[in-house]
């Protein structure tokens, strides 16, 4: 992907282009059964500073599966660009062979059998049994959590977020960004940084009344000899996407300017390298290298993007992890007389069946989750389909969570947000209380009943739309599009905002929408205050319990075009 | 300690006067409001700075600053609120720097303006996209 003029247009020492591919060649060796940990984490150590990244593990304790997307369209100047690229043509881009691991690691395609093969990925005993290779190798290596951490999982919510900060405080992160994290309140944010043994950033976090800075924006850490400052950057649209009201006293935005003073402010001080933990998304995170000066890595997150190589902006590495514990990145920097002259990377795919459990984290795991085993484990039904929601459009999770919404509670139309998270379950998997968590968990989960026009429920898909199509990645929130139940439409995206959306029609009977007229409309997540009714979790696992064996058939209700 | 908003609001009133220019019952156009400011006079960018963020969080109260050094005024206008004009900002010869802040309310997304005069008579405008969204479904 980057060629050698890229690179060297980037000044950096073109020796470090040698490995600077994350995916070695062990899919030929997994081939021959014998894909190995040493494998996995082998590494020539280069240069002198190490980072490791892991972001947006959405409490998953323990290996999942979870299937990468089958549509990520990117718009404007991200068409066909990572992490905008998908299936085969992601495998064509990156060299990488159908079939082999990092296919089923990185891509969808041919998902369940991949899965069957090579078996679920992540698990929080793993990364740390890959975090503590890394630190033996370079006990000075750098640990960078990027945030939505806390949030997504049955005992994050039953535990206010306490069973991650413990896994995660037995890890030893060396600083953190944040986005879910906010959505356990102002207070409850406090009362664990308070005690956070380590740092806790954010150069856009400011106090909402007097527009002041109210995070530390970013620490200075002295490496081997070498002075590295990390710069937090948290979700942009924290107080838009999620509900302003469960943190009234905070603002964030992506302040560029902000940014621009705080990396002149550290190169100021002499620092020798400027790293951006950023929980932007991937595109944000781009057009930002592209405007601020002097940074160094952009270590990204929120879009749950997994790139096996360093994306290059200007003389900015760009690195995405994936999320939900799939992927750690190891990164290798050469840092001489204040500036960086190389780079080597790995984006290590944590394949659970083969990276062994660190013990003291799996015991620690079981223990976090020991009050609540029965609860977790209960049996709601099976599911005959793949069950899964990562994609620009409607998952089959989604299907299964809109019908759940519309028979429960009794609507035409069900509104479900298009959020990134939450593993999938495979063809004849059980799905327990603890599997629809992981899909719904949400301090704000109550599924509200109201009725809305026509009108309105166009101007609701043309404004999420725009969150995701707007040409200006600075215009984009991430997170997908909303998922619709009992209701199809067309989009195209290539149009702006107003224009995108058409042929709204109730799919029971085909009807089309009457911008005048009213319908019934369940959903949940909203961000208004004081929204009521019985939490999603109890309502899909009331729905699922009704039918006892789960099957989905294909949805064709949203139309794409403009692509 | 740094100097804090609140003392910077404080010690900044000396140097600014602000002029509210709504009108309830003819909303004058943007067109209208700039050529009366400018008095016709061809506006150059640069040398103007619009701050306000992206996407707005609350569209009730939208922190926008601008920043034009050298200016005697500056007119901030939300071309899409049925009442565009903002405010007028004139700076005396005693003001530290030409710099206003303020909280706008934004009907819908639009683009927020200002345009500066300065000593020579000469004008320079800048112009910034404020979206305002019903959001929900960040993930």
């Amino acid at each position: 992907m980057i060629s050698r003029r890229e690179f060297l247009q980037a000044s950096l020492a073109a020796t470090a282009i040698v490995g600077a591919s994350g995916f070695g060649n062990w899919s030929r060796l997994a081939a021959q059964q014998a894909l190995t940990e040493g494998q996995l984490l082998q590494f020539d150590d280069f240069g002198n500073v190490t980072l490791i990244h892991i972001t947006d593990i959405h409490a998953q304790l323990k290996p999942i599966w979870f299937r990468e997307p089958e549509r990520n369209i990117g718009v404007g100047e991200a068409t066909g660009k990572p992490p905008h690229v998908v299936g085969s043509a992601f495998l064509d881009m990156f060299n990488i062979t159908p079939g082999t691991p990092e296919a089923y690691a990185l891509t969808h395609e041919d998902f369940v059998a991949l899965g069957k093969t090579y078996g679920k990925m992540g698990g929080m005993d793993r990364v740390a049994t890959v975090v503590k290779s890394i630190r033996a190798a370079r006990p000075d290596a750098l640990l960078l959590d990027g945030g939505d951490t806390w949030h997504g999982s049955m005992t994050s919510l039953l535990t206010k977020g306490q069973d991650m900060v413990n896994v995660m405080n037995a890890l030893t992160p060396d600083a953190m960004t944040s986005h879910w994290e906010w959505t356990f309140g102002t207070q409850r944010v406090q009362e664990i940084v308070e005690n956070l043994p380590f740092a806790f950033l954010g150069a856009n976090i400011f106090d909402a009344e007097w527009d002041e800075p109210a995070f530390e924006p970013y620490k200075i850490f002295e490496r081997a000899g070498t002075r590295i400052a990390v710069i937090g950057q948290a979700f942009p649209y924290m107080p838009i996407a999620n509900p302003r009201w469960i943190f009234p006293e905070y603002s964030f935005g992506i302040r560029e300017e902000r940014m621009q003073e705080v990396v002149n402010e550290v190169r100021a001080a002499g620092v020798d390298l400027v790293v951006c933990l950023s929980h932007n998304g991937f595109d944000v995170d781009q057009k930002m290298a592209s405007r601020v000066q002097g940074i160094d890595v952009i270590l990204t997150g929120h879009t749950h993007d997994a790139i096996p190589e360093p994306v290059l902006v200007g003389q900015t590495i760009l690195i995405a992890s994936g999320s939900n514990g799939k992927f750690v990145s190891r990164v290798d920097l050469d840092v001489r007389d204040g500036k960086m002259m190389g780079f080597r990377h790995k984006l290590i795919p944590i394949f659970s069946d083969v990276i062994t459990p660190d013990p003291d984290m799996a015991a620690l795991i079981d223990a976090e989750r020991a009050p609540f085993k029965d609860q977790l484990e209960e049996k709601i039904g099976t599911t005959e389909s793949l069950l899964y929601r990562r994609g620009n459009f409607q998952g089959t999770w989604d299907d299964l969570i809109c019908d759940a919404v519309r028979s429960e509670r009794d609507a035409q139309i069900a509104l479900s947000p298009g959020v990134r998270w939450g593993p999938s379950l495979l063809p004849g998997d059980d799905i327990t209380r603890e599997d629809i968590h992981n899909v719904t968990s949400m301090t704000y989960g109550q599924v509200y009943r109201t009725e809305m026009t026509g009108e309105t429920l166009h101007t609701v898909l043309e404004d999420v739309a725009d969150n995701l199509f707007n040409t200006d990645p600075y215009y984009q929130q991430g997170g997908d599009m909303v998922r619709i139940g009992g209701m199809g439409f067309t989009i195209d995206v290539s149009k702006p905002i107003g224009s995108r959306i058409s042929n709204l029609a109730l799919t029971d009977t085909g009807e089309a929408i009457d911008a005048a007229k009213s319908y019934t409309v369940a959903g949940w997540a909203s961000v208004n205050e004081g929204t009521t009714g019985p939490q999603i979790w109890d309502v899909v696992e009331a729905h699922i319990r009704k039918l006892g064996s789960v099957r989905l058939d294909p949805n064709t209700s949203v139309s794409v075009t403009g692509l | 300690m740094n100097l804090s908003r609140r003392d910077a609001l404080w010690a900044g009133l000396g140097g600014i006067a602000a002029a509210t220019l709504a009108n309830p019952v003819f909303a004058a156009t943007v067109e209208e409001l700039t050529s009366t400011f400018t008095g016709g006079v061809a506006a150059g960018t640069g040398g103007i700075t619009i701050t306000a963020p992206e996407i707005a969080e609350n569209g009730n109260t939208v922190p926008v600053s601008v920043s034009a050094p050298g200016a005697v005024a500056i007119m901030l206008l939300a071309a899409g609120n049925p009442t565009p004009a903002v405010a007028t900002f004139t700076f005396g010869p005693a003001a530290g720097s030409q710099t206003a802040a303020t909280r706008i309310r934004l009907a819908t997304t639009q683009d927020v303006i200002a345009v500066a005069k300065m000593a020579d008579g000469s004008i320079v405008q800048a112009a910034t996209t404020v979206k305002v969204t019903i959001g929900g479904c960040g993930g």
